[in-house]
């Protein structure tokens, strides 16, 4: 029902364009040039008028309907069934309503609650009949003002550019309004959450054990919510990955800017960008499938106590994802210092190698510092790396040959699986969340600002 | 300073004068050392990956089959009916043909080495061809993983028994079947057509596909016209003060946020809040598509930049309105290079795993799903409930996943590549 009714209005729309735009032509045969808009633009506006209202009404109507009949049908059932009832007693008699209605029968029901189904599977009919009555009676009733508005003269071409430029702002605020979703969300959780535990033993507490009870019988820990071990394993793992991905991801920059050849530098460039292509899952998968047994091997050898999941492999690892991040970003930075700075060093004699740190890094610091910062907080923020490499359990030590956990490691744990949003278990995961995103934000915006006053300074 | 000091100081001169150049030379040969060190690391670490990827992956694209005759009795199959039949005393039957059995302990041993599913392969060759009632019929039915992965040379014979996933007598059956010519390999075409199961040899990844299908598709379809709409606005039309600014710094900084906080999102919002189904590919690609959309954002502004002023002083010049210069004039000259940027973008998307499993897409799912509301996974979601799974089988299954996913990312640049060659333009 709903299906044609969305194609019967595309119908009407399309109609509509053909008659605003056969009402066009006959303006453009009768007055000739001094018609403002084209015939296409008669057609739009009528088009416009006919198809958005009608689809702005059909939706709100699809998004009322539910609620509207609900409240109608707990209205006509007998008093001894709602007079007591709670809101949740309520819903379940609905639930039951429409099961009866949808023929999914698990008990013989009462009689009212089978008058009710029956009430409900009408209404449900007339509803919908009424929906398609005035959905049609509006695309009606907008064909014939729009139509009456068309004339030699109408400005057609305005209206219909003030509806696309409306589209157009609507879609760039669809940008900000994901970012206020995203704060919202993350804020509304977390006071949640820290309603049920305290800021300061959020942020400063040293036991994470967030596995509690979810039944009262269950056996489970009392549950612990400081994340200090969290964070730590968080920046272990980060600096593991940066002091791998850091120097050879700025070496490979020097040399690809400075000594490659066009062709050397044609075959290196789209081999780190493959580097920068591939999943993480499945960089995840190498790091528990070959590194984290090569790590654990040469620890043993060396008589090293190493973790099945140490924090060296899956940093090392996410190292790896960094270096094209770094490398490209570092690449463009040198690129950007003037040409002449760089003619102007060879020209006194320097070697490439002293014209490289003596003058063209000291000018692209800011910029490769910039990347540095972007990358950091990609680290961070990754997850999947970490998900399938690190440890679950969160232990307050910095040693990279055991097992650490990081802040996207718990979000990931204790959102899989069903989640209900009382507990302070789930509440967590968005806590960390909000972390997570203030510190990565904060990284973001002072690594782009960097990176935007070091490239105003050579412009 | 006398005469005879002069030439040894001319001398020490030139020694130090050459010392000084072959030192700045290492220096320069050490930089240029250290770059070679450091992209052949980042080369080799490539190569190892690709290298055990593909190392792992090959077995699972053949799978082990075993050639079993199944009598079909009419004692068993009612012709009139036959998806009602004792399935299960025809695949016994079959089997006790294959192997001499001394108690039906063993016999049931026996039929361990077919697929456990293997009476759901015969009922449904039997209700295909009703006419091999009363007949045999002969099916090539996948072996189980640990005969698999035997025939595959992944379990060393050498090992003692008590190590081995296999027992002695195992073997023995097994080369006894090898013997009878009724062990093949063949390519395995399951792992595209059939949807995940608990059994290594059954588990493919048609659900994952079309579940990964379904979420790019939303993705695309909101994304790509939301993104070029706002890009178009924000490039174009959008007079310069406070607001636009802001939505352009958003903007930046949304392409940076952890993918993972877009999972929170949906989790909250889609989930919580607008009471979407959990796994749906619907959820999954709207936050794909808040994903995707900063991308495509800023390569659309990139690709409206890089048409010439002369276009749109052109179009101006005939008279037509600034929103006539742009949607009929700039915006179809930039569309090459937005949709090379948008087939990018989604190449990230159908990689991203973290947001999805936040939106519950790596459930155990045994069908594809038949629309965008369905419980599905996603083909990195499946490769990850893959690697987390015990059985041996599952390791190259994860490798072949893997390569699968990495064969439809390297498509989606081939083509991204093959668009910005073709169409676009140099001015």
């Amino acid at each position: 029902m709903v299906g044609y009714l969305f194609l019967t209005i595309l119908v009407f729309s399309i109609a509509a364009f053909f008659v605003g735009r056969s009402a066009g032509n006959r303006f453009v045969a009768t007055n000739g040039v001094s018609t403002h808009s084209l015939p296409g633009y008669h057609g739009a506006f009528v088009a416009v008028w006919v198809g958005v209202p009608a689809l702005v009404l059909l939706l709100l109507w699809l998004m009322a309907q539910g609620s509207v009949i609900d409240n109608m049908l707990l209205s006509t059932l007998p008093a001894t069934l709602t007079e007591a009832a709670s809101a949740a007693d309520k819903n379940l008699l609905l639930s039951e309503i429409k099961n009866v209605a949808a023929g999914r029968i698990f008990a013989e029901p009462t009689p009212e609650i089978t008058a009710a189904a029956e009430t409900l599977l009408r209404w449900q009919q007339i509803a919908s009949w009424l929906m398609v009555v005035v959905v049609v009676a509006a695309m009606l009733l907008a064909m014939f003002f729009a139509y009456s508005r068309l004339a030699p003269r109408f400005r057609a071409r305005n209206g219909v550019e003030a509806f696309t430029s409306g589209i157009m702002i609507a879609c760039s605020i669809a940008a900000i309004l994901t970012t206020i979703g995203i704060i919202a969300s993350l804020i509304y959780e977390s006071i949640e959450f820290f309603k049920l535990v305290p800021v300061h033993e959020f942020l400063f507490g040293l036991r994470w054990e967030p596995q509690i009870a979810i039944r009262a019988d269950q056996v489970a820990g009392n549950g612990a919510f400081g994340a200090v071990p969290v964070f730590v394993g968080t920046i272990v793992i980060a600096t593991i990955a940066m002091l791998v991905a850091t120097p050879i991801g700025i070496f490979t920059a020097i040399y690809l800017t400075e000594y490659a050849s066009d062709r050397v530098r044609n075959i290196i460039k789209p081999i780190m960008e493959i580097l920068a292509g591939v999943p993480t899952v499945v960089y995840g998968f190498f790091a528990v499938l070959t590194v984290a047994p090569a790590i654990r091997g040469a620890g043993n050898l060396m008589g090293l106590a190493t973790s099945p999941n140490s924090a060296i492999a899956a940093g090392g690892v996410m190292g790896i994802m960094i270096i094209p991040f770094i490398s490209s970003l570092a690449d463009d930075a040198i690129r950007a210092v003037p040409r002449s700075m760089r003619d102007g060093s060879l020209a006194m004699g320097a070697t490439r190698a002293e014209t490289m740190t003596k003058v063209l890094l000291p000018a692209a610091l800011p910029g490769i510092m910039g990347g540095i910062l972007l990358a950091l907080s990609r680290a961070i923020g990754e997850t999947m790396i970490v998900v399938m490499a690190a440890g679950l359990i969160a232990t307050l030590n910095i040693n990279p040959l055991d097992s650490v956990t990081t802040v996207t490691v718990q979000i990931v744990t204790l959102l899989i699986g069903d989640t209900s949003f009382d507990n302070p278990k789930t509440l967590a995961a968005f806590a960390l969340g909000l972390v997570l995103f203030l510190v990565t934000l904060g990284l973001n915006v002072v690594a782009l600002t960097i990176v935007r006053k070091y490239r105003e300074q050579y412009d | 300073m006398t005469d005879a000091t002069l030439p040894t100081q001319v001398q020490t001169a030139a020694i130090n004068r050459a010392r000084l150049r072959n030192k700045r030379n290492a220096a320069d040969f050490r930089l240029r050392a250290y770059g070679i060190t450091a992209i052949s690391i980042a080369v080799g670490l490539l190569g190892i990956l690709l290298f055990t990827l593909v190392l792992g992956g090959y077995s699972a694209f053949v799978q082990t089959h075993i050639r079993v005759d199944f009598p079909i009795s009419a004692e068993y199959v009612d012709p009139a009916d036959p998806a009602e039949g004792n399935w299960r005393a025809v695949v016994s039957d079959g089997v006790g043909a294959l192997l001499p059995s001394d108690s039906p302990a063993q016999a049931r041993q026996i039929a361990q080495i077919l697929t456990n599913n293997t009476q759901f392969f015969v009922r449904n060759a039997v209700v295909a061809d009703p006419s091999v009632i009363g007949g045999t019929l002969t099916l090539d039915i996948p072996a189980a993983d640990i005969f698999d992965q035997l025939n595959k040379g992944n379990i060393d014979r050498n090992t003692p028994e008590a190590n081995r996933r296999v027992t002695d007598q195992q073997i023995e059956w097994f080369d006894s079947l090898q013997e009878q010519g009724r062990v093949s390999t063949p390519f395995n075409w399951g792992l595209f057509f059939n949807a995940d199961s608990r059994f290594p040899e059954l588990a493919g990844l048609s659900g994952a596909i079309t579940g990964s299908f379904y979420a790019l598709l939303v993705c695309f379809l909101i994304s790509f016209p939301v993104g070029i709409a706002a890009a178009t606005y924000l490039e174009e039309f959008a007079p310069k003060n406070r607001w636009t600014d802001l939505i352009e710094v958003n903007i930046n900084n949304l392409a940076a946020v952890p993918s993972i906080v877009f999972g929170l999102l949906g989790l909250a919002v889609f989930l919580q809040i607008f009471g979407l189904p959990r796994s749906a590919p619907l959820v999954g690609g709207l936050v794909l598509a808040l994903m995707t959309l900063p991308t495509i954002i800023i390569v659309t502004r990139n690709a409206l930049k890089a048409v010439p002023p002369s276009i749109r002083e052109a179009a101006y010049g005939m008279g037509a309105s600034p929103q006539q210069v742009i949607l009929h004039h700039v915006l179809p000259l930039s569309l090459p290079g937005i949709l090379t940027g948008t087939i990018i973008g989604l190449a990230q998307a159908l990689g991203e795993t973290a947001p999805l499993l936040l939106i519950g897409m790596n459930a155990f799912i045994t069908s594809p799903p038949g629309g965008v509301l369905e419980a599905s996974t996603a083909l990195p979601t499946q490769i990850y409930i893959w690697a987390d799974s015990p059985e041996r089988g599952f390791v190259s299954r994860t490798s072949a996943g893997i390569l699968v996913l990495m064969g439809f990312l390297l498509l989606m640049n081939a083509v991204a590549i093959f668009l910005r060659q073709r169409l676009e333009r140099r001015w």
